[in-house]
């Protein structure tokens, strides 16, 4: 993780009294995060094909009955409608990043490459949502979803109440437009110089140059739509439409202990299958939010 | 100015048109039904009367206490000691990170599972093979909301690892280098060169972090609902409560904006008082 060096230096690690405790850490940490980390993930995988007894009366016993319930999946899947509603997020999820990509792109485009006079005035009033804590807002959004201002649309009970308002994200806009503000300001010279108009060098030059940055747009807005609850609580009544975050609480009301585990671990499977594919984007984009912030 | 439009419209529709409205509102009766309404501080007081607000406003702290004192340090050791690791270095961020990745209705409804307060629940039976328990956890209006305070820890401390870690990754060498020549052994180098690098980030957190906690709810309203005998009914379940139990939309926002004052203060007296020991 260090550059070239941390606090311990070479010399320090061959010494006993430093390398002993140091692997000892090691070891504790080691184990600690493995209990911490993938241990509630293997148990519940454990859970979710075993009889609800075993579940409830030993939850450390491996298979005390004997018993796997692989089927315990497929009725979570078909019966529980895990694989509907898992489809719902998905469909959330994708609309919410493509909402965010647009948004973010565009804006980091005019803030820092055609820099309008306003685009110091709309760049504070987007710094600014970042000092205002969400729950002030809570409410008069849902209102305003209810009835859009100027077009008076209800966008309840559809997608577009949860695809557009996550897209006002200020973090997304500046960490593009710092992406943007390292592009050689001779890259748009060039281009403009061989007679390429503005959304010609957004599309052709800006974009594809910044497809690091976007990846982790993208990747960090599946991952919190996907881990959003009160917002499709509140604006998707609909059982058809709402993403599986939202039926699990109403399916572990109904349904047995086994089913329910099942169902919990199908609705974790995919967000982990995509961190750990593209776990270095990831890592990359969370240590970045922590220097953006700084 | 095409390109400005998309920016535009969803920051004036869902961001600032929002965050005003909700200011306006606060002074307002609104409930859908009857026509709007100005009713001045009237929200305010209904609020600041309501016997409710206290007690979740005491909740709310206690929360913020609890996952300081837990949440806090964790993330900050860990971080420090895996930035000493060679090789191998993506094993323990990802590990850490799994908690973060998890969606937390299916961290609540598992952990929900594991604070079964039978002898058999998995954490009563882990302590009981040494000799604790059985404890009530979310059962009793004593220990649920620690026991919230210890998911939420769990949920929330790989992210802070990871921001810790790229910040500690820009650590000159050749700081620790000249502290070593100074004779600085590697505790007085972890405290004179690596605590004082983080200083800035570290303070952030804390801010962020109380900011974050302050806000509770998810957790709460899956986990308990409030209970038992009101003991994890936060301020966030309070105004959830307000706005769309009771559908009293001005009193919710009323007291969302006295939140937000709150936090707007927190955050103040904390930059002051820290704005000493914030630069490098």
């Amino acid at each position: 993780m260090s550059g070239d060096r941390g606090a311990l230096s070479d010399t320090d690690r061959r010494l006993t009294r430093v390398r002993v405790p140091f692997v000892i850490g090691q070891v504790v940490v080691l184990i600690g995060l493995v209990v911490a980390g993938l241990g509630p993930l293997l148990w519940l995988l454990k859970a979710a094909i075993s009889p609800t007894q075993d579940s409830i009366r030993s939850p450390l016993a491996w298979f005390p009955s004997g018993q796997v319930q692989w089927q315990n999946l497929a009725t979570a899947w078909q019966q529980g409608h895990i694989g509907y509603y898992l489809g719902n997020t998905a469909i959330i999820a994708a609309g919410t990043a493509l909402a965010s990509l647009i948004v973010c792109t565009t804006a980091g485009y005019v803030l820092s490459v055609l820099r309008p006079r306003w685009g110091a005035v709309m760049s504070a009033g987007i710094l600014a949502t970042l000092f205002v804590p969400h729950i002030v807002s809570l409410v008069p959004l849902y209102l305003t979803v209810l009835k859009v201002p100027v077009v008076h649309a209800n966008l309840t009970n559809t997608f577009w109440a949860v695809w557009l308002p996550p897209a006002a994200n200020a973090f997304n806009v500046l960490v593009v437009k710092r992406f943007f503000d390292g592009i050689p300001r001779e890259y748009f010279e060039a281009a403009r110089i061989d007679g390429a108009g503005s959304i010609r060098v957004f599309t052709s030059l800006v974009l594809p140059l910044s497809r690091p940055i976007l990846g982790v747009v993208v990747l960090l807005s599946i991952i919190s739509s996907w881990k959003d609850y009160l917002w499709p609580l509140l604006v998707l009544t609909n059982p058809d439409l709402q993403p599986v975050s939202v039926a699990l609480p109403k399916i572990a009301k109904v349904t047995e202990l086994n089913i329910q585990l099942a169902g919990l671990f199908l609705a974790l499977l995919i967000p982990v299958l995509l961190f750990l594919v593209f776990q270095r984007a990831f890592l990359r984009g969370v240590g970045l939010s922590g220097g953006i912030k700084a | 100015m095409l390109f400005a439009l998309p920016v535009l419209l969803v920051f004036v529709v869902f961001s600032w048109g929002p965050i005003l409205k909700g200011l306006v509102m606060s002074f307002q009766q609104t409930n859908l039904i009857d026509p709007v309404k100005w009713v001045g501080l009237e929200n305010f007081r209904y609020v600041l009367t309501d016997p409710g607000v206290g007690q979740a406003a005491l909740n709310t702290v206690w929360f913020t206490l609890l996952a300081l004192l837990f949440g806090f340090p964790v993330p900050v050791l860990l971080a420090m000691f895996l930035s000493e690791l060679r090789g191998r270095s993506w094993l323990y961020p990802t590990l850490a990170y799994l908690p973060v990745i998890t969606p937390p209705v299916v961290a609540i409804l598992l952990w929900r599972f594991f604070y079964d307060p039978s002898p058999s629940g998995m954490f009563n039976s882990i302590l009981g093979s040494v000799g604790l328990g059985p404890f009530l956890w979310l059962d009793s209006p004593h220990s649920a909301m620690p026991s919230i305070v210890l998911e939420a820890t769990w949920a929330g401390a790989g992210n802070a690892v990871i921001i810790y870690l790229a910040a500690l990754t820009s650590v000159r060498a050749d700081l620790y280098e000249a502290a070593e020549l100074d004779g600085a052994g590697v505790v007085r180098r972890v405290w004179h060169v690596m605590l004082p690098h983080l200083r800035g980030v570290l303070l952030l957190m804390l801010l962020l972090q109380v900011i974050g906690t302050m806000q509770l709810f998810t957790e709460p309203l899956l986990f308990t609902g409030g209970g038992p005998q009101g003991s994890t009914m936060t301020i966030l379940l309070l105004i959830y409560n307000y706005a769309f139990v009771n559908g009293d939309y001005g009193a919710a926002t009323a007291l969302s904006v006295l939140l937000a004052l709150v936090l707007a203060v927190v955050s103040a007296v904390f930059q002051l008082a820290t704005r000493g020991w914030s630069t490098e």
